[in-house]
């Protein structure tokens, strides 16, 4: 029980940084309709930012984690504008190619640059540890629950209550007729690429404190397993996200306490190709009547 | 009738043709390894590509798990040739591959090809995941290591006959009456339905043919690069013989030929960049698909068939008037 407990909690956390990158597929999914491949670069982009001002600028954990933010909401706005935008019409298949494209260039670009060794985050926080009935949470799994909670509290906020929160639901209900009620369409999609890919930064600092080390292509398994996540939450729905990144985080921590580590990836697409099968809208995720 | 005998030698010469030029290469040393390799890698690449094509382009299923029907041929030939290490050996694992691939291409295709789109894709990515971590995990797949001293039986004319029989196999299967109950389907799921066609039918034999075809194409990977590990079997992979079908359009099987073609052909150049080698891949990539959304062919077909009957129309036009 307690071991269950111990991986029931490492599971949560890595199921909050999956939540927060998690929330950026669906959010882009749900209104470009496209699989943005390269979120998981975007994240360790935010890696990579927050390593560097951390070690050149000496910021604090909380600058750290805003500036990478921004960073990484202007390189998801440049992405964007430069590599989906003049796709906007076409085959979505062609996207994919473009995004998997931005995906290598990001990967490899950062390792030519900075080559391709793995290198230790700093510690800006230093590791403190707490015991409740045997069960160890360490602050910095505490900082990941508590800044996942508040970006998706001010998330929904900003998708509920904002005047930009219902231009995007109604871009992603029906971009043309949104468009012909006065919304600007390629602003609202530059936000949420801005919104999203500031999320993914966040996850990207975040990591860098719970796992210590970063690499260049640190950003293609968690950015398959994200979108994994995603697409069980139900796409377009961000309750659903974190719902699905949660249960795939606590997936993988259960295989590995029962002994089954080198099958907890196999686990993940097993639950997927099931939820996928009896619920192909996912969890939360608003079954759309067949259109004829 | 004529026309069509006329085709069929003309294409057949051409085949020939191809064969003579890189055997006369490899006698007179102009080929040598390093360019035979990327010649078979080439050859392979479009065994590949042709038959996800078959897939994504004539059915409109969007698969991205061809890796994992390619590691069940090639580790089929890998564990089956080491104990029997003859042609007929490979032939023989050949065959054992593609049985199993379709079995498994079954198993997968029932449930998932319900899916569309994205989903369909985010499906198959994970079955082709599942095989790889299987083959990561078990004794007779040597685990994450791989296999290694496969013998090599397969060599290049065996590769360039296999690429032949590929392009006659799914060149005439997607002009059978089948194919076109197959690209029905593709146009309009529905409209086909209400003509009689059994949609999810022709969307499972188009998968269960690209899948084998697949299985093909890993057996000859295997045997002439005699090592695999599982992780050459992963998403990337899928994702770079879909880049092929892509960039050569979807739906043109001239298009992937092409597309494989070139593609080899820049990797060899790249790899005299280093490490920069992806980046440049990586840029060249985008600037194609914005500047050409549709794929170098897009849905065009290289047909000789076409062209010899255009001609003798316009002949017959010229002798009337």
């Amino acid at each position: 029980m307690q071991i269950f407990m111990q991986q029931l909690i490492n599971g949560l956390s890595l199921g909050s940084i999956y939540a927060l990158l998690a929330l950026g597929y669906t959010m882009i999914y749900g209104i470009v309709k496209i699989i943005h491949f390269a979120h998981g670069d975007v994240y360790m982009l935010g890696a990579f930012f927050g390593y560097y001002t951390i070690n050149v600028w000496h910021f604090n954990f909380i600058m750290a984690l805003f500036s990478s933010m921004i960073f990484c909401a202007l390189v998801g706005m440049l992405i964007e504008f430069v590599a989906y935008r003049p796709l906007r019409h076409s085959s979505r298949i062609a996207v994919l190619i473009t995004a998997i494209g931005v995906s290598y260039f990001l990967e490899n670009g950062m390792s030519v640059l900075f080559s391709g060794d793995t290198r230790d985050f700093p510690q800006v926080i230093k590791q403190v540890n707490y015991e409740w009935f045997g069960i160890r949470v360490t602050n910095v799994q505490l900082l990941i629950f508590v800044t996942t909670i508040i970006l998706m509290i001010v998330l929904q906020l900003i998708v509920k209550k904002t005047k930009m929160g219902r231009a995007m639901r109604a871009a992603a209900a029906d971009p043309v007729a949104a468009e012909l009620m006065g919304i600007n369409i390629n602003g609202t999609i530059s936000f949420v690429f801005a919104i999203g890919s500031a999320m993914a930064g966040a996850a990207g600092v975040l990591i860098g404190l719970y796992y210590n080390s970063i690499e260049p292509t640190m950003g293609l398994t968690p950015g398959i397993k994200a979108f994994v996540a995603a697409v069980v939450g139900g796409v377009g729905s961000i309750p659903g996200a974190a719902v699905g990144a949660v249960i795939i985080g606590c997936l993988e921590s259960l295989m590995q306490a029962i002994g089954f580590s080198a099958f907890k990836d196999a686990a993940v697409y097993v639950v997927l190709i099931i939820v996928l099968l009896f619920l192909p809208a996912g969890l939360f995720g608003n079954k759309q009547p067949e259109k004829v | 009738m004529k026309t069509r005998w006329q085709t069929i030698a003309i294409w057949f010469v051409c085949m020939a043709a191809g064969y003579g030029i890189i055997y006369a290469g490899e006698m007179t040393g102009v080929v040598d390894t390093f360019i035979e390799n990327m010649l078979v890698m080439m050859g392979i690449n479009i065994i590949l590509a042709v038959s996800l094509n078959l897939i994504v382009g004539f059915s409109g299923q969007f698969s991205l798990g061809h890796a994992g029907f390619m590691a069940i041929g090639a580790y089929a030939t890998g564990i089956m040739t080491q104990t029997e290490s003859t042609f007929a050996g490979l032939i023989f694992s050949m065959i054992t591959g593609i049985v199993i691939t379709i079995v498994i291409a079954l198993i997968v295709g029932v449930p998932t090809l319900r899916l569309k789109g994205d989903y369909l894709a985010i499906a198959t990515m994970g079955a082709a995941e599942i095989i790889r971590l299987t083959a990561n995990n078990l004794k007779i797949t040597n685990g994450p290591a791989g296999l290694y001293n496969i013998p090599q039986l397969a060599t290049w004319p065996l590769v360039y006959i296999m690429m032949c029989l590929t392009i006659i196999i799914v060149a005439n299967f997607v002009h059978s009456k089948t194919g076109r109950a197959i690209r029905a389907v593709r146009n309009d799921e529905l409209a086909a339905t209400a003509m009689g066609i059994n949609a999810t039918k022709y969307k499972l034999m188009a998968f269960v043919m690209g899948a084998s075809l697949a299985a093909v194409g890993g057996s000859l990977y295997a045997s002439y690069l005699q090592s695999i590990a599982p992780s050459n079997f992963n998403i990337m992979e899928s994702v770079s013989i879909l880049i092929i079908v892509v960039l050569g359009g979807i739906g043109s099987i001239t298009g992937s030929v092409i597309a494989a073609v070139v593609l080899g052909a820049i990797d060899t150049i790249l790899q005299n960049f280093g490490s920069l080698r992806m980046v440049i891949y990586a840029v060249m990539l985008i600037v194609i698909m914005i500047a050409k959304p549709s794929g170098l062919m897009g849905r065009r077909e290289f047909s000789i068939g076409k062209w010899l009957a255009k001609r003798t129309a316009k002949k017959q036009a010229a002798a009337e008037s």
